[in-house]
C-alpha cells in the first residue's frame, strides 16, 4: 500500500519577481520524495492559505526576498490559526535579518533558511517537524 | 425534516467543511478510508465527471481553470482534481497546476485539490476515482479531472469521466499524428486550445480528417479493451453522437462557452441513449475485477509468507523454475493450506 508522503506548500508571497530559490527548493524537496504544490510567484496571504487548506499539507514554504516578511507572515499565521491550520508547520526562506529571526520564531515560524542554505538542511528540518503518524 | 439528521457523519462533515474534505481526501490517498468511501458512496452520483487530458503544454491547467470560471458564471460548484507525475526515482512530486488556477481563489464554490500519480500508470492516481467520489459526494455541482500530460497509452481517464476532454495545440508538429492515433480513441470532444497560434486551422483539419477514418474502428474498440461493453444495442454507442472539435483559447475564455454547450450535449446524450449507464457499469465491473484482484494478492501473500515468496523469487532468479509456474505453484499451495 503507499505509504504516506510528505506535502509541502511552497509559495512566493508579495511583490518581488525573483523565484529562483523557490524552484531550487521545490526540486530538492521532490527528490527527497515529498509532494510539493508549486503555486508560483505573487502570492496573497489570503491565497497561500486557502491553497494550504485545500491542499492539506503538512508544512507551508515560504520563500521572500522583497524584506516585507515581518508583514506578511504575521498575516499569514493569522490567517492559518483563523482557519485551523494548527499542525501546519511554517518554513521561511529569502533574505531575513538576524534580528528578525528570534521575532519570527517567536510567532510560530519552524525554521529560517538564509542565502547559501544547504538544501539537505531543508529537508532534514522538514522530516524532523512533520510527525508521520 | 432535517437532511443532516440522515446523512452519515462523513458526508455531513465534507458538505459542511472544507477542512473536512481536504482531510479525507489525503486519507483517501494514503488508502486509509475505507470505511468512509463505503459510507459516502451512495451519496455520489449527481455530479458531472470530466476529464480533461492531453499532451503536456497543450494548456489542460489554463482550460481548465476557464471552464471552471464559466461554470462559475452558471451558479454551478466545481471541484477539480489535477493529477501530476511522481517522481519514478525518489517518488516525489513538483505539482504545478495551481499555478494556472489563480483566478479561482477566493470562490467558496471551487475547490482545487493537487495530486501526483504515485507510480499508478494512465495519467491519474490509483485513489483518484475514490477523490472524485468524494468531491461528488460533497455536493459539487461539477468534477473536472485533469490528468498529467498525456501520450499514447494514458486512457485510464475514460473509466473514470462521464465526458472525455483531450486537449491538442497547433504547432506540435507531425508527432501530433502519433498522439492523436493513441489518444483520440477516448475523445467525447476534442478541443483545439491556443487557437489563436499559427497552424490551429490545420490542427481541426487533421483531426477532422482522423476522426472520420477513425469511426469505423471507434466502435470495434468498444468491444475491445478499453469498454468491453457486453450488450452494445445494435446502432448503439456513438452511432449518435460525433465528436465534436472545439476550438479555443483559454487565456481569454474564447471557446469556453460553446465547450460548456458541447458537454451540456454530451452529457445529455449519454443519459437519453442509456450509454452512461453501460459505461458505467462496464467501468465499475472493471473496477470490482481489480479490486478482487488487489484483494486476492494480498490475501494470498499473507497466506504464504513473505519468506516462502522470497524463497520462490530466489529459485526463479536461478533459473529452475519460470515465473509462471512460479505464481501456480503458490496458488496451489494457498488453495491447500485453506483446506483442514
Amino acid at each position: 500500500m503507499a505509504e504516506r508522503k510528505i506535502r509541502v506548500l511552497i509559495a512566493k508571497p508579495g511583490l518581488d519577481g525573483h523565484d529562483r530559490g523557490a524552484k531550487v527548493v521545490a526540486r530538492a524537496l521532490r527528490d527527497a520524495g515529498m509532494e510539493v504544490i508549486y503555486t508560483g510567484l505573487r502570492q496573497t496571504p489570503e491565497m497561500i492559505v486557502e491553497a494550504a487548506l485545500q491542499e492539506d499539507v503538512d508544512v507551508i514554504g515560504l520563500s521572500i526576498l522583497s524584506g516585507a516578511h515581518m508583514a506578511l507572515v504575521p498575516r499569514i499565521l493569522e490567517l492559518m490559526k483563523a482557519h485551523n491550520l494548527n499542525d501546519v508547520k511554517v518554513v521561511l526562506g529569502g533574505i531575513v535579518p538576524d534580528e528578525d529571526i528570534p521575532i519570527l520564531k517567536q510567532m510560530g515560524v519552524s525554521g529560517i533558511f538564509g542565502p547559501g542554505s544547504d538544501t539537505q538542511q531543508i529537508i532534514e528540518h522538514i522530516r524532523k517537524v512533520v510527525s508521520l503518524e | 425534516m432535517s437532511e443532516a439528521a440522515t446523512l452519515p457523519p462523513i458526508v455531513a462533515a465534507i458538505r459542511e467543511s472544507r477542512r473536512a474534505l481536504a482531510r479525507l481526501l489525503t486519507r483517501i490517498e494514503n488508502n486509509a478510508a475505507a470505511a468512509e468511501l463505503a459510507a459516502l458512496y451512495s451519496f455520489g452520483g449527481n455530479a458531472h465527471l470530466i476529464g480533461v487530458t492531453g499532451a503536456p503544454g497543450t494548456g489542460k491547467s489554463s482550460l481548465v481553470n476557464s471552464m471552471a470560471k464559466a461554470y462559475r458564471a452558471e451558479s454551478k460548484t466545481v471541484g477539480i482534481l489535477a493529477v501530476d507525475p511522481s517522481s519514478p526515482f525518489s517518488g516525489g512530486a513538483v505539482l504545478g497546476d495551481r499555478i494556472r488556477m489563480r483566478d479561482l481563489h477566493g470562490d467558496s464554490g471551487v475547490f482545487i485539490r493537487s495530486m501526483a500519480t504515485r507510480g499508478y500508470p494512465g495519467g491519474i492516481a490509483r485513489t483518484t476515482i475514490d477523490m472524485a467520489r468524494a468531491l461528488d459526494a460533497a455536493g459539487f455541482d461539477i468534477v473536472l479531472i485533469e490528468t498529467a500530460g498525456a501520450g499514447q497509452s494514458e486512457v485510464e481517464i475514460a473509466s473514470i469521466a462521464q465526458t472525455t476532454i483531450v486537449v491538442e495545440a497547433p504547432g506540435l508538429g507531425d508527432d501530433v499524428q502519433a498522439i492523436k492515433a493513441g489518444i483520440l480513441e477516448i475523445a467525447d470532444i476534442l478541443v483545439v486550445n491556443k487557437a489563436d497560434r499559427p497552424g490551429a486551422e490545420s490542427t481541426v483539419r487533421a483531426l477532422r480528417a482522423m476522426l472520420d477514418l477513425g469511426r469505423r474502428a471507434e466502435r470495434v474498440m468498444h468491444h475491445g479493451e478499453l469498454m468491453s461493453i457486453a450488450a452494445v444495442p445494435s446502432g448503439g454507442e456513438d452511432s449518435a453522437w460525433q465528436t465534436p472539435i472545439v476550438q479555443t483559447i483559454a487565456t481569454n475564455g474564447t471557446g469556453v462557452a460553446e465547450l460548456l454547450t458541447k458537454i451540456a450535449e454530451h452529457r445529455a446524450y449519454l443519459q437519453a441513449s442509456g450509454t452512461q449507464r453501460l459505461r458505467e457499469r462496464a467501468s465499475l465491473s472493471a473496477e470490482i475485477a481489480e479490486r478482487l484482484r488487489d484483494l486476492l494478492l494480498m490475501r494470498l501473500i499473507e497466506q504464504v509468507g513473505a519468506a516462502h515468496l522470497q524463497a520462490i523469487v530466489e529459485r526463479v532468479v536461478a533459473r529452475q523454475i519460470d515465473p509462471s509456474s512460479a505464481a501456480a505453484q503458490l496458488l496451489a499451495e494457498s488453495l491447500q493450506e485453506r483446506r483442514p
